[in-house]
């Protein structure tokens, strides 16, 4: 038996996700395997139709059912997810695992107040008298440092700022203690000046409550200042994994590495940005190669045999590249 | 036919290739009784700018701070309430001036949405000719042009011509964009967000052809950007807005090196670290920018500005020059009072 308290939060093991219709069929996922420790933030960077948010969505199954193929493994604190239905997936939605999106102003239902909405949902889970979920819905928005929270619980969303939302957003998400927070690009609609503070209370509020957050971005910098550590995904699987330190000061997967250097910063002005070139792949058939491999300088015939594995480069850092990581670490 | 070909040089490289002076654009707001405006959203006010030939001028601010509006001030798809635009030596849209036509064949414009920019129902090569053929070009010259575009910006014609937007990829459809407004030869290019939808890896790629796209026509570029790391790779000056005015500007080094409103400190210390070791620790400023109806009195920063004092709840800072940039704050104008006024 395992010590619970080391246990992990969340176990995802080979998970695929597939869409069916009648016109096409999207490989979106292909493969991903992760775990979380509780308190742990994982920080998910891929460029868009890279499966991200589809890995994300589907730890709470918000992909529509019937044109939906999952397969592979989903357990939270030792409970299987994607077998769960109904009232199952009602409960562990918002009560274990609960999430916040990028656009606030659509999240959030424009004909109720904010504080309507988030006392519904602690009755829904808690089964709080009224007046017990008003004052724990105060308490939120304190939590979140939205001044004057009581006046704020009776503004509708159109009513608030944008960096207001997303504070509101999050006192939904943790109204009922959930142990894992997704975050879907929470800040990209953000401004600078507000992202800057809604990532530090996301990294505050992570501490404090122990929470496990994973937290999807395509902005490298954000999933620095917020990860623990930071999973890379390209073609619907991850490429590479591991502490935010080892992946930045040395990145191992080819794709990761040309991320880096096509993302512009001060100081390369004037100097040639190393753009990747090509563009990702369709996934309208499941990959039998390295989904990288036209796109990457250093393939090889054997890139192109066999979709490659994840290996350890060194201790905790995963990549998924043939025989050329000693190489190309050099 | 003369009107499709490059327009010439006419002031000299000294002469400034666009001059705006005092633009203002106030959006009403109906609501009150019977319709009757009873506020405003003062977007741009009052705000002047020279563009020089050849250089690029990067634009940023947050949302609100009316840098589309400037945009469209200068294409004048939207009529400024006052003010006056030169190009190159010429008034815009007065006698003896050059018309509004002329003035949009010169300045030309690419969006941010890439597929809300292009007619869904005409092929690229058909999108591509439209333009040039509206201002007097033979179809069949029109479309030898659109091909010969679509080569420049890294799209083989013989597979894209006959396409149609949906079939192209985000990153693909802004070449297309990019292409059409330098169908008719323009000497300005209003990039507004032209980057900021697309992946990291292809906003290089895009980076890059604007660079060669520069250099091979000669143009003139107004960069606007949400985000501080492109406009410092991209430009020669940069201008820093807020709340409809102009903060700082100035050339990229100093703004970069050494800014000097407190504003522009706040949004350059804004973006996040590249280095694990060294997380921000605190965000420079509270709060959302303010809504533009009804902003703030005197300087309209001071709401959010650490170093507020009564002068600025006052009186408004102008831009003044402090050597290596103009900047609008209290604390570099001599003797405004401000304590820590030089």
């Amino acid at each position: 038996m395992t010590d619970p308290k080391n246990a992990p939060l969340l176990e995802v093991e080979d998970l695929h996700v597939t869409f069916v219709t009648p016109d096409r069929t999207v490989h979106a996922v292909n493969g991903v395997s992760f775990a979380l420790k509780r308190g742990e933030t994982l920080g998910i960077l891929g460029e868009s139709g890279s499966g991200k948010s589809v890995t994300l969505r589907s730890i709470l199954k918000l992909h529509p059912e019937h044109r939906t193929r999952w397969s592979g493994s989903i357990r939270l604190e030792g409970d299987e997810v994607l077998p769960m239905k109904g009232s199952a997936l009602a409960n562990l939605r918002g009560n274990r695992v609960s999430m916040i999106f990028q656009e606030p102003a659509t999240a959030f239902d424009p004909v109720f107040t904010i504080g309507q909405q988030i006392t519904e949902t602690i009755r829904r889970h808690t089964g709080k008298s009224d007046a017990d979920a008003w004052k724990r819905a105060k308490e939120l928005l304190e939590l979140v440092r939205i001044p004057s929270p009581a006046q704020r619980l009776k503004a509708y969303p159109h009513e608030m700022s944008g960096g207001m939302r997303q504070r509101a957003m999050i006192a939904l998400a943790l109204s009922c203690n959930p142990s894992l927070l997704l975050a879907d690009e929470p800040t990209t609609a953000l401004d600078a000046t507000v992202q800057i503070q809604v990532l530090l209370l996301i990294r505050e509020l992570q501490r404090e409550l122990d929470l496990g957050v994973i937290f999807v971005t395509h902005d490298i910098g954000v999933a620095v200042e917020v990860s623990d550590r930071i999973g890379v995904m390209y073609a619907g699987k991850l490429v590479e994994l591991g502490g935010v330190e080892q992946m930045v000061d040395a990145p191992r997967h080819p794709y990761t590495r040309g991320l880096l250097a096509s993302t512009v910063h001060g100081g390369m002005r004037g100097q040639r940005l190393e753009a990747i070139p090509g563009a990702p792949p369709d996934l309208s058939a499941a990959p039998t190669a390295c989904s990288f491999a036209p796109r990457c300088k250093y393939a090889e015939a054997r890139c192109l045999a066999a979709p490659p594995p994840l290996t350890a480069a060194t201790e905790g850092h995963l990549v998924r590249c043939v025989g050329r990581i000693d190489t190309l670490a050099a | 036919m003369d009107s499709v070909l490059p327009v010439t040089d006419r002031g000299g490289p000294v002469q400034p290739l666009l001059l705006a002076k005092g633009l203002r654009k106030h959006f009403p707001i109906p609501g009150g009784l019977l319709g009757r405006t009873t506020k405003v959203v003062r977007a741009v006010d009052d705000l002047s700018l020279s563009v020089a030939k050849g250089e690029t001028l990067g634009v940023v601010g947050e949302s609100g701070c009316g840098k589309s509006t400037v945009a469209r001030l200068l294409m004048r798809l939207i009529r400024p309430d006052k003010g006056t635009m030169v190009l190159d030596g010429d008034p815009v849209d007065e006698p003896h001036g050059i018309t509004l036509n002329e003035l949009r064949r010169q300045v030309q414009m690419v969006f941010q949405d890439s597929y809300a920019s292009l007619n869904p129902r005409l092929t690229i090569v058909e999108t591509l000719a439209f333009a040039p053929r509206a201002h007097g070009l033979a179809g069949a010259e029109a479309k030898a042009r659109s091909r010969d575009l679509l080569a420049k910006v890294g799209l083989d014609p013989n597979n894209f011509a006959d396409r149609y937007p949906h079939e192209l990829s985000g990153g693909q459809r802004q070449r297309v964009n990019i292409a059409r407004a330098l169908a008719l030869r323009p000497r300005l290019v209003i990039l507004d967000e032209a980057v900021s939808a697309l992946d990291k890896s292809v906003e290089a790629q895009v980076l890059n052809m604007l660079v060669d796209l520069k250099e091979e026509f000669g143009l003139t570029y107004i960069f606007i950007s949400h985000d501080l790391n492109v406009v410092q790779y991209l430009s020669d000056r940069v201008m820093v807005m807020y709340l409809g005015k102009i903060v700082e500007i100035g050339a990229v080094e100093a703004i970069y090196g050494d800014p000097q409103h407190p504003y522009t400190r706040a949004l350059l210390s804004a973006r996040p670290s590249m280095d694990p070791r060294r997380r921000t620790r605190e965000a420079p400023i509270q709060g959302d920018p303010p809504n533009p109806i009804d902003p703030p009195s005197g300087c309209r920063f001071r709401t959010r500005c650490p170093f507020a004092e009564d002068v600025c709840g006052k009186a408004e800072p102008l831009l003044t020059d402090t050597g290596a940039q103009e900047v609008a704050c209290h604390m570099r104008i001599r003797g405004s009072g401000h304590t820590r006024a030089p």
